[in-house]
């Protein structure tokens, strides 16, 4: 074995034998992480950063409460209503997957069943789009109702996931106190195990809307022939929304309505960002509660 | 409803998890409650099927006429009823293959900075941000990509790589727009990247401290304790957040179609017009006319969700196969 | 203060570490005064986590070729005082270190020192067996190969687990996952692991705190062997061991004196004086059982 490589013990504490290059080789790459974070978070800043600039040029209060051509009200209800009747579908189902997961699966069933889910959540969105259109438009033309049922399986197992993490936080100690007095499963799980995650499921469910909210591929499908100049109500025509109107603008060429679909963005990336950041705070703050 | 007084609790129950709750559902209410949970469960495991169906019966009319050598010619004319997704496999396999081999290093090492880079306030800044980065809509992101993106590729950076690298022929002379495969492939790397990321850095935190402090121990600097423990341990776990960012990519319809220049043949530079999958149901099917022209559609969504489905099982399997929990010292 | 006892000579720099008396000199007559070579030269260390101290004031002597054994009830800082000794509590959140260590005379946590190659000459071997999800063969070879010592690298493997008496055991299977080794058999190869790049100093926290009887008497029986090639410190719950196994023993305990309890060094003298006639009462309370 060659002692040469074997340091003196007695020597100074610097890097002996190859340290040197190593250290260097170490240092390189952390530098290489940093740039790679740094580099993501540029990419982030310079896109909303773009979307801030020439979007706030646009946006007021008539672009906001307007119909077409001075403001995009109608598109921004349209995107509101079909959230809504997207999570109303959504948002049953996926608690209640949930509590099978939690409370009711064997361990095989629960394995099958995050299968499932993952399954759900790859499909690509403008699969769901033409699948919507099978089922819907095909028949009964375009309309807001066929979209929101896309953008619910979007949701589904964002909110079953979610909803299950936040379940599987609440305290064993709980069940098992309202077992010992006597109370039936499905009553304890009604009215003391849901009522504690409820914080928890709201705020996964909110995620999983300003995930859909941003969906443009299946609303292409089924709900893109509006032209904005009046507000629609009606689930089952065709609901103006914002994703598809940006998206028309921008294949458009028109330097106008370039404008008008940054100021769109602007709206649209001011809400997804709250909403995230904020469902996100507040998932994080109701997890600790649960888990202390 | 009567309900019938559960006993005091007790061990026991059917369920074959170590989880102490007792799986029992005696009372009436138990089972409607249990049936209705199996009810949600089924809906959404029928769910897949019935929109996999749904897409094969659409593509029939082209299955039936084109029948496997739809994937091979790249003949795409509405007008003459004749349709291929030759094309469209190359763009998407082309894009999709960048967005990884671009994306995928840049993820893990933001994951690495994550774990064991950052200052604890660093962390709890940068970490949100790159989420955030997957959270802006595809479609703004495509936007974008229109305007600001390519326009600065198109005059900076494609004649930049053309001039250094032009001898390798995928690095061709720009086009005027900077509308083009390689644009596409930029911004759906912007997309895979927090994907990869934030399923990095999981991992990256689960290998144990005391592994890592045994390897430094041993007078390993930070990047050969990297190197020996923490990727090794990680590495399948890595994998399958790979191909599940590759999945994403795959799918992704509308940012593609915004920037790619929607271009009808394969040449052979990264800076021409090309096409992918799902960009080209996104552009077309809205004003599809022909039966024909919708099923071979249709035809392109069964290829595109085939695709999509074996990545996401493949990404399950390569992840529970090799996870490192399995093989913890006794 | 305890101050390592000089009543023993011993000549510097003596290649096995054995005590030599000059030649020439009886056990009874008059004894050159020589200071007995250390290898850790600690001066009022006192050590903090944040702002809570978890040892005070510790001045200890480590000498060469021996071994030194920290014994005390738990929690009294001996665990900490030994990681302070490869910089290993670095990386502890709030770490803080008042006083000096002296390795050769050389200040470790002075501010040329690069931490790496501290640990490439004091190396550690943990009190829970961690080897590596790699093969036996290359869990020893690890470090080995960082250091760019690859020639003779078989050689090398096979002088490290023959000096951690393993190599009988294993030698027809180094390319066997060295997990599937039995916790003895892992501890070992840890051990074989820290010599096979022939560190200057081994610290041993506990390493046999996890193992059966039998493992255990393997490990002390290895000690025995090392003490020659290596200085060695060992952190131990267990008396007996330390009787068995130590030259000199130092005994910590929580000091009760102030606010709060802070870990403290009590005494620190051969192992034989420490056991059969301490000087401090809490020492002797501690070594005949009277308090855990």
């Amino acid at each position: 074995m060659s002692s040469a490589s074997i340091p003196d013990p007695t020597a100074p504490l610097t890097p002996s034998g190859n340290l040197r290059r190593r250290q260097l080789v170490s240092r390189v790459s952390e530098v290489a992480a940093t740039a790679a974070a740094v580099l993501a978070i540029a990419v982030l800043v310079l896109v909303i950063y773009s979307v801030v600039i020439r979007g706030a040029k646009k946006v007021s209060l008539d672009f906001i409460f307007t119909t077409y051509p001075t403001g995009v009200g109608p598109m921004l209800l349209g995107t509101l209503e079909i959230a809504l009747i997207a999570t109303l579908m959504a948002m049953p189902i996926g608690v209640l997957i949930a509590l099978f997961l939690t409370e009711y699966s064997g361990a095989k069933g629960a394995r099958t069943m995050k299968l499932i889910l993952d399954l759900v959540n790859g499909l690509p969105s403008i699969i769901l789009g033409l699948f919507a259109f099978i089922a819907f438009v095909e028949f009964k033309g375009q309309s807001g109702f066929a979209g929101a049922v896309a953008l619910a399986i979007i949701e589904l197992p964002l909110i079953a996931r979610g909803s299950q993490e936040v379940l599987l936080l609440v305290p064993q100690s709980l069940r098992e106190a309202s077992d010992a007095l006597g109370v039936a499963r499905w009553r304890s799980v009604l009215t003391v195990v849901l009522p504690t995650a409820l914080g928890g499921i709201v705020t996964s469910t909110v995620l999983a809307v300003a995930r859909a909210a941003g969906e443009t591929a299946p609303l292409i499908l089924t709900s893109s022939n509006f032209d904005g100049k009046m507000f629609v109500l009606n689930p089952f025509e065709a609901l103006p929304n914002v994703p598809t109107w940006i998206y028309k603008l921008s294949e458009e060429g028109n330097p106008e309505g370039f404008n008008e679909a940054w100021g769109m963005s602007l709206l649209l990336v001011a809400f997804i960002l709250f909403a995230s950041l904020g469902a996100r705070a507040l998932l994080a703050r109701s997890k600790r509660k649960l888990s202390s | 409803m009567t309900t019938v007084a559960s006993p005091a609790a007790q061990a026991g129950g059917r369920g074959t998890r170590v989880s102490p709750l007792r799986k029992r559902a005696d009372s009436i209410g138990d089972r409607l409650l249990l049936g209705i949970c199996l009810l949600a469960a089924a809906i959404a495991a029928g769910t897949i099927f019935l929109v996999g169906y749904q897409i094969v019966h659409g593509a029939v009319p082209a299955i039936s006429k084109f029948g496997l050598g739809f994937v091979t010619s790249t003949e795409w004319q509405p007008n003459f009823g004749v349709f291929g997704a030759g094309v469209l496999l190359f763009g998407t396999a082309v894009t999709s293959a960048f967005a990884l081999f671009l994306g995928a290093p840049i993820a893990i090492s933001i994951g690495l900075f994550l774990t064991l880079l950052a200052p604890k306030g660093v962390r709890g800044v940068v970490g949100p941000l790159v989420e955030l980065l997957a959270a802006i809509p595809s479609v703004i992101l495509g936007f974008w990509g229109l305007l600001v993106l390519a326009p600065f590729v198109q005059s900076k950076i494609e004649p930049f790589l053309h001039s250094t690298l032009g001898f390798i022929p995928i690095f061709g002379s720009p086009q005027t727009t900077g509308l083009s495969l390689f644009t596409a492939s930029l911004i759906l790397t912007i997309m895979v990247i927090p994907i990869i990321a934030s399923i990095s850095r999981d991992l990256f935190q689960s290998v144990p401290r005391e592994l890592q402090d045994g390897a430094a121990a041993l007078g390993a600097t930070r990047w050969e304790v990297v190197r020996g423990v923490v990727l090794p341990t990680t590495s399948s776990g890595v994998i399958a957040a790979c191909i599940l960012g590759l999945g994403r990519a795959l799918g992704e319809a509308i940012a593609v179609s915004q920037v790619v220049g929607a271009g009808f043949e394969i040449k052979g530079s990264l800076f021409e017009t090309g096409n992918t999958l799902a960009s080209q149901i996104a552009l077309q099917f809205p004003g599809a006319l022909t039966e024909l022209h919708k099923a071979s559609l249709y035809y392109c969504g069964v290829i595109l969700l085939v695709i999509g489905l074996a990545s996401n099982l493949i990404a399950q399997w390569i992840g529970r196969r090799f996870s490192y929990a399995g093989a913890v010292a006794r | 203060m305890n101050y390592p006892d000089q009543s023993v000579p011993s000549r510097v720099r003596i290649q096995t570490g054995a005590t030599a008396f000059p030649a020439g000199v009886t056990g009874t007559t008059v004894q050159p005064l020589v200071r007995p070579e250390l290898v850790f030269d600690s001066r009022e260390v006192s050590i903090f986590y944040g702002a809570k101290q978890a040892l005070a004031g510790v001045t200890l002597g480590i000498r060469r070729g021996q071994i030194t054994a920290l014994i005390g009830p738990s929690g009294c800082g001996k665990t900490t005082f030994l990681r302070s000794l490869n910089r290993m509590n670095d990386s502890v959140l709030g770490f803080r270190i008042e006083g000096q260590i002296l390795y050769h005379e050389h200040d470790i946590y002075g501010g040329n020192v690069d931490q790496v190659e501290v640990r490439r000459r004091i190396g550690m071997v943990f009190q829970k067996p961690n080897p590596f999800p790699k093969s036996i063969y290359d869990n020893v070879a690890w470090a080995p190969r960082n250091l760019g010592l690859r020639r003779g690298l078989d050689e090398r493997v096979e002088q490290a687990l023959r000096g951690a008496a393993l190599w009988d055991e294993v030698k027809d299977r180094l390319k066997d996952s060295a997990l599937g080794l039995s916790g003895g058999q892992q501890q070992r190869l840890c051990i074989a692991r820290a010599i096979a790049i022939e560190p200057d100093v081994l610290l041993l926290d506990e390493p046999a705190s996890a193992l059966d009887p039998i493992a255990t008497g393997a490990i002390e029986e290895l000690m025995h062997s090392l003490k020659g090639r290596f200085t060695i410190v060992i952190v131990t719950h267990n008396m007996q061991q330390a009787a068995r196994v130590a030259d000199r023993t130092a005994f910590f305990s929580l000091e009760t004196g102030g606010e709060k309890p802070v870990g403290a060094l009590i005494e620190v003298d051969e192992t034989e004086k420490i056991f059969a006639d301490p000087r401090d009462p809490r020492t002797r309370d501690y070594v005949t059982g009277r308090f855990g």
